[in-house]
C-alpha cells in the first residue's frame, strides 16, 4: 500500500461523530459552510433513533414531564448553567425543525417537534418521554394513546425482544394488548439479528413472505408493533410496502441499541455527507489539535498514511466517556485533546451516589468543559481557549443528559449554537 | 419434613441459620449421619464473608507468623479439600514474595516458620519465580514456593446444599430471618422468622438449633438470650481485575498487611485486602480509600495492578472472636469457635463462628459431632472421606467452564444470554428449575448467585436486561415486579462498581446508565 500525505482544507473541522457532530455538519451544509468532520462512528449506531428534548426535571423530581418547553423554563430557575437555558427556545425548536427535516429528505422521516413529549415505547415495555421520532414508531405512539387493540410480534431466535414482556408491563395501562411469537422467513434455526432481518426485508420477496405470515398472527386486530426490523436504507417505503401487503397499520419499537434505528442514521450520514460535499473521515480519531494562526490545523492518520486538515474553526463535539471526549482516571476526569479544564467533583469518592438509580443522579454526569455564552471552551484562567475553537453536545458541563432524558436535545440545540457562533466568526 | 397449614409451620430435625459454607457443611455433614436440616438464611447463599473473600484456600502458610494452630488446620483441611471437594477447587500453587522495603529478616526465617506446620515450603530463586510469574515486580528479592490453592465458595456451598436435598430432602429457605426464639425449659421451643420477600411469618419447630450466622452470629445468640458470644468486626476490601493477571496465588512475603495478596480465579484475578474495624454489620461497602490503598500495595509486588482494568470491588467481614488483642485485626486469631451455650441455660442451640474458609469443613465436623450427640446420633462424620458429587444445577459457577458446556452441547437453538462469560438460556432453564434455593420467582440476583451471569465486564448491564427478557418469554415473570428484578440487580452490581469506575469501566458504566435509566427508565419506577 502506497502511503499519501493528505492535506484538507475547511471553513469548519467537527471532531466527533455522535449526534451533536452530525448535528453541527447538518447545520454548517445549511449555511453554507465548507465543513470536515472527523470520527470515530460508533456513538449514533448506540442511539435508540428517539430524539428527546427534555424528558425529566432530574434532579429536582423523578417523574418524566409531558412539556420539555415549559420543562426548561423551570430549569432556567433552578439550573441556570444548563446547557439548554443558555440558548433560545425558538433557536432550539429550529434546530429540531431543521435536522429533523434534513433526515426526511435524506430518507428517514420523523415527527416534526410538537408541543409536548410524546410517550413512545421501550423493548422492555416501559414508556419514555421524547419529543420527535423516526416516523415508522409513530403509529405506536397514538395507539397507546388511543390504547387500541393492537398486537406486539416478536421472533423466535431474536433475543432480548420479547412480546410477553411488552404486553406483561403495559397491560395495566393498555388492556387491550398482545403478543405472538412467529419465525422470521428464512431464519427458523438458532439466533437472528436484527441488522440481518432489516436489511433481508430489503428484498420484495422477504416482504411478501413476512406480510403472509404478519397477517396470520394479526388475527382480527388491525395494529401490529415489530421490533425495528424494517429495512435499513429506506424504512419508512419498507413500512409503508408492508402495510399495504398486509392491510395492517405497522409501527417499530427500537430494540436494545445498537439497534437499527441508530445503524439507519450512521449509514445515512456515512453515504450522503460526502455526496453533500462534506469532508467526512470516518472511523477515525483526531490525534493532535493545534491552534495557528486564524485557525486550527488537525492531525490524524488512516491506514493510507497521515490526513492533515486545515480549517478556520473547530467544533469539539467528542462526547464523554464512552466516545473518549472526557477520560475517567483513578485521579480525575480529564479532556484528553486539547487538556482543557474540566469541572468535576473534588475526588472520586463522590462520583457517584450510593445508589444507582437513584433519580438526582450522579455527580460524574454533570462533569464536563465549561463554554463562553458564544460556546467557546473555557482555559484555566476562563478565557476561551481560542476563538476559533466551539464545542457541543454532551461533553458540556452542568447536565445529566442521562436522567434529564436530554441526550438529544443537548447535542442538537448546542450544535445548531455552535455552527451559529462559527458562522459569525467566518462572516 | 412435615409443613401445615401452608407454610405457616416447618418441623425438621435440626434449624440451622446462616447460608455460608459453614451452615451448608453443616447442612450436609448431618444429612450423612442420617438427620434432616433446614438451612436458612435472611438473604441467600454465601451472602456474608463466604462470598465475600478472596477464594484462597490456604496452605496455612499465611498464618504461621501470627497463629500456629490456624496454619497447621488450614493445611490439614486443605489437603481434605483437595480431595473430596476437587470441582471446587484449582491447584494453583502459590509464591510467597518479599520486595524491596520488606524485612529482610522475616523474609529469611519463612521457611523455618513453615516447617512445624507441617507445611511444604521450597526457597526458589528469583529468576525461577519470575519464569513462574513474568509480571512480577524486579524489586523481588526473595521468594518461595507453597502449596496455595484457590477454591469457588459459591459452588461449593451450593454443591454442599444439593448433596443434603438429595441425601433425606434437607432443604433451604433463602431470605428468611430469625425475629425470635420461644425458649421454654432450657429448650428453643421454636424460631419464628419473617420470609423477606412475602413479608409473611412462620414458625418453625425444631430438636436443635444451630447458629451458623459467622459475623451476625452474636446478634443471633442474643437473641435467644445468650451473652456468651463476642465478636469484633474487622472489614475487608478487595478488587476484581478484569484479567488474570498470575497463575499463582501470590502472597507479599511480610506480616499480613493491606493488599497483600493477589488470587486468580479463573480467568481474573482478586486482589486484597484491607482490614478495618468496623460496628455496622449492614453498611459494609468499599470506598474508594480501600480501593486507592489496595492498588498501591498491590503494586509493590505486580506493577500491572497500576494500570490494570478492575471490573468490581466487595467487601466481607471477618467475624473475630473477642479474645483477640493487638492492632492488626489479621494478627488476630483466625481459629474458630463452638459454643454450647450449656451455661446459658439452652441445651438445644449452639454457635459456631470465626474460622475461615477453608476451615469450614472442620467447623461443620465439629457442630455436628456436637449436635448428633445432644441427638444420641452416633453416626460418625463422613466429609472428610466422602467425596462431594457434582450436580448440573451448580456448575454455573465456575469461570470459564459455561463456554465449554455451550459448545459441547452445540444447540443452535440455545442462545447466549450473558456474552461476557457466555451463559446460554439452558444455564438458566436449570437454575430456576433446579438450582439449591430456587423459587417459583427467582430474582435476577439470585439467578446471578448461582452462575456467571453478570461477573464480566459489562457486569450483568446487557446480561441483566436479557435474562430478564427472557424469564417474560418463559413467563416466570409477568408482571412488572420483573422490572423491579432488573433495577435491583442492577443497583446490586452497582455496590460493587461504584468504587472501580475509572478507565473503560467509565465508559461501560456510562452506557449502562444510558440504557437502565436513559432509555429503560429504571431510575423512575414505583415499588408499589
Amino acid at each position: 500500500m502506497i502511503e499519501e500525505d493528505r492535506h484538507f482544507t475547511a471553513e469548519l473541522a467537527v471532531i466527533g461523530t455522535g449526534l451533536a457532530g452530525f448535528a453541527a455538519s447538518i447545520f454548517a451544509l445549511k449555511r453554507n459552510i465548507k465543513t470536515a468532520q472527523i470520527g470515530n462512528t460508533g456513538a449514533v449506531a448506540y442511539t435508540t433513533g428517539y430524539l428527546d428534548l427534555l424528558g425529566s426535571l432530574s434532579p429536582d423530581y423523578p417523574t418524566s414531564i409531558e412539556d420539555p418547553w415549559q420543562g426548561i423554563e423551570q430549569l432556567k430557575s433552578s439550573h441556570p448553567n444548563h446547557p439548554l437555558c443558555r440558548i433560545r427556545k425558538t433557536d432550539i425548536c429550529t434546530a429540531f425543525e431543521q435536522f429533523t427535516s434534513f433526515l426526511g429528505e435524506c430518507g428517514i422521516a420523523y415527527t416534526p417537534p410538537g408541543k409536548s413529549n410524546l410517550s413512545v415505547l421501550t423493548p422492555a415495555g416501559t414508556l419514555k418521554p421524547t419529543l420527535c421520532i423516526p416516523s415508522t414508531m409513530k403509529v405506536g405512539s397514538t395507539a397507546f394513546s388511543q390504547k387500541e387493540p393492537c398486537v406486539i410480534i416478536d421472533f423466535k431466535g431474536l433475543k432480548g425482544f420479547s412480546g410477553r414482556q411488552v404486553v406483561a408491563n403495559l397491560k395495566d395501562k393498555w388492556p387491550r394488548l398482545s403478543s405472538s411469537r412467529i419465525e422470521f422467513p428464512d431464519m427458523v434455526t438458532g439466533e437472528i439479528y436484527p441488522e440481518v432481518m432489516a436489511r433481508s426485508l430489503e428484498v420484495p420477496a422477504t416482504r411478501e413472505k413476512l406480510a403472509k405470515i404478519l397477517v396470520e398472527a394479526a388475527g382480527d386486530v388491525k395494529i401490529i408493533g415489530l421490533p425495528a426490523i424494517l429495512g435499513m436504507h429506506a424504512p419508512d417505503l419498507v413500512r409503508q410496502e408492508m402495510e399495504q401487503l398486509t392491510g395492517l397499520q405497522i409501527f417499530e419499537i427500537p430494540t436494545m441499541p445498537p439497534s437499527v434505528p441508530g445503524i439507519r442514521l450512521r449509514e445515512m450520514f456515512e453515504q450522503l455527507f460526502p455526496q453533500k460535499g462534506v469532508i467526512l473521515v470516518p472511523q477515525q480519531k483526531v490525534d493532535k489539535l493545534e491552534f495557528i494562526k486564524n485557525g486550527a490545523q488537525l492531525s490524524l492518520s488512516d491506514s493510507f498514511g497521515p490526513i492533515t486538515i486545515h480549517s478556520k474553526s473547530v467544533i469539539l463535539a467528542t462526547g464523554r466517556f464512552l466516545s473518549g471526549g472526557l477520560k475517567a482516571r483513578i485521579d480525575g476526569i480529564n479532556e484528553p485533546l486539547l487538556n482543557l479544564p474540566v469541572t468535576q467533583p473534588d475526588s472520586r469518592r463522590e462520583w457517584y451516589r450510593e445508589k444507582y438509580t437513584d433519580y438526582r443522579g450522579h455527580a460524574i454526569n454533570s462533569a464536563g468543559i465549561e463554554v463562553d455564552s458564544s460556546f467557546r471552551p473555557l482555559d484555566t484562567r476562563g478565557q476561551p481557549y481560542s476563538r476559533n475553537l466551539f464545542a457541543a453536545g454532551v461533553i458540556l458541563a452542568h447536565q445529566d443528559w442521562i436522567r434529564g432524558r436530554c441526550g438529544a436535545g443537548v447535542a442538537i440545540a448546542t450544535a445548531y449554537k455552535a455552527v451559529e457562533e462559527v458562522e459569525k466568526l467566518l462572516r | 419434613m412435615r409443613q401445615k397449614t401452608k407454610e405457616q409451620t416447618i418441623e425438621t430435625d435440626v434449624l440451622v441459620i446462616g447460608g455460608g459454607v459453614t451452615g451448608a457443611g453443616i447442612m450436609r455433614d448431618l444429612a450423612l449421619r442420617g438427620l434432616q436440616t433446614l438451612l436458612i438464611d435472611r438473604k441467600d447463599l454465601c451472602a456474608g464473608a463466604s462470598g465475600g473473600n478472596h477464594g484462597l484456600l490456604h496452605s496455612g502458610s499465611r498464618y504461621i507468623s501470627s497463629d500456629l494452630h490456624s496454619a497447621i488446620e488450614c493445611r490439614e483441611e486443605s489437603t481434605i479439600l483437595k480431595h473430596v471437594a476437587s470441582q471446587c477447587i484449582e491447584e494453583t500453587g502459590g509464591l510467597f514474595i518479599a520486595v524491596e522495603g520488606d524485612d529482610p529478616g522475616f523474609a529469611e526465617n519463612f521457611a523455618a516458620l513453615c516447617e512445624p506446620a507441617g507445611i511444604a515450603c521450597d526457597s526458589i530463586s528469583i529468576n525461577e519465580a519470575k519464569k513462574l510469574e513474568p509480571s512480577l515486580s524486579d524489586k523481588l528479592f526473595r521468594a518461595y514456593r507453597v502449596p496455595d490453592a484457590t477454591v469457588d465458595p459459591f459452588r461449593l456451598a451450593l454443591l454442599n446444599v444439593a448433596h443434603a436435598q438429595i441425601i433425606n430432602n434437607s432443604s433451604f429457605r433463602p431470605h428468611t430471618e430469625i425475629l425470635l426464639f420461644t425458649v421454654k425449659d432450657g429448650k428453643i421451643e421454636s424460631a419464628t422468622c419473617r420470609d423477606n420477600r412475602t413479608n409473611t411469618t412462620l414458625t418453625i419447630y425444631a430438636k436443635q438449633y444451630i447458629n451458623a450466622c459467622g459475623a451476625w452470629a452474636m446478634n443471633i445468640a442474643q437473641l435467644a438470650g445468650c451473652k456468651d458470644v463476642s465478636l469484633l468486626y474487622s472489614k475487608g476490601t478487595l478488587l476484581v481485575s478484569h484479567d488474570r493477571l498470575t497463575t499463582h496465588v501470590i502472597n507479599r512475603l511480610r506480616p499480613p498487611g493491606d493488599g497483600d495478596i493477589l488470587v486468580p480465579g479463573g480467568t481474573v484475578s482478586i486482589l486484597g485486602t484491607t482490614s478495618i474495624r468496623v460496628d455496622d454489620l449492614e453498611a459494609v461497602r468499599p470506598t474508594v480509600a480501600e480501593i486507592d490503598i489496595n492498588v498501591r500495595e498491590g503494586t509493590a509486588m505486580i506493577p500491572a495492578l497500576a494500570k490494570a482494568r478492575y471490573i468490581r470491588a466487595f467487601s466481607g467481614v471477618r467475624p473475630l472472636l473477642q479474645s483477640a488483642s493487638g492492632s492488626d485485626d489479621r494478627e488476630a486469631t483466625r481459629g474458630f469457635a463452638l459454643l454450647d451455650h450449656s451455661t446459658q441455660n439452652l441445651s438445644n442451640f449452639c454457635t459456631i463462628t470465626g474460622g475461615k474458609l477453608t476451615t469450614y469443613r472442620l467447623m461443620a465436623e465439629k457442630t455436628c459431632d456436637l449436635v448428633a450427640e445432644r441427638l444420641n446420633n452416633n453416626e460418625p462424620c463422613q466429609t472428610h472421606i466422602t467425596p462431594l458429587p457434582d450436580e448440573e444445577s451448580c456448575k454455573w459457577t465456575e469461570p470459564g467452564a459455561s463456554p465449554k458446556y455451550w459448545f459441547k452441547a452445540n444447540d443452535p437453538e440455545d442462545m447466549i444470554l450473558c456474552e461476557c462469560e457466555m451463559v446460554p438460556q439452558s444455564a438458566i432453564d436449570e437454575i430456576i428449575k433446579d438450582a439449591p434455593g430456587a423459587e417459583k420467582e427467582m430474582t435476577l440476583t439470585a439467578i446471578a448467585l448461582r452462575s456467571r451471569a453478570g461477573k464480566g465486564p459489562c457486569q450483568g448491564s446487557f446480561c441483566g436486561i436479557r435474562i430478564a427478557s427472557y424469564l417474560y418469554d418463559q413467563s416466570h415473570y409477568h408482571d412488572k415486579t420483573g422490572l423491579i428484578h432488573m433495577r435491583d440487580f442492577f443497583n446490586e452490581r452497582f455496590k460493587g462498581t461504584r468504587t472501580v469506575t475509572w478507565g473503560l469501566q467509565a465508559a461501560q458504566m456510562e452506557l449502562a446508565e444510558a440504557l437502565h435509566c436513559g432509555l429503560l427508565g429504571l431510575d423512575n419506577i414505583n415499588d408499589d
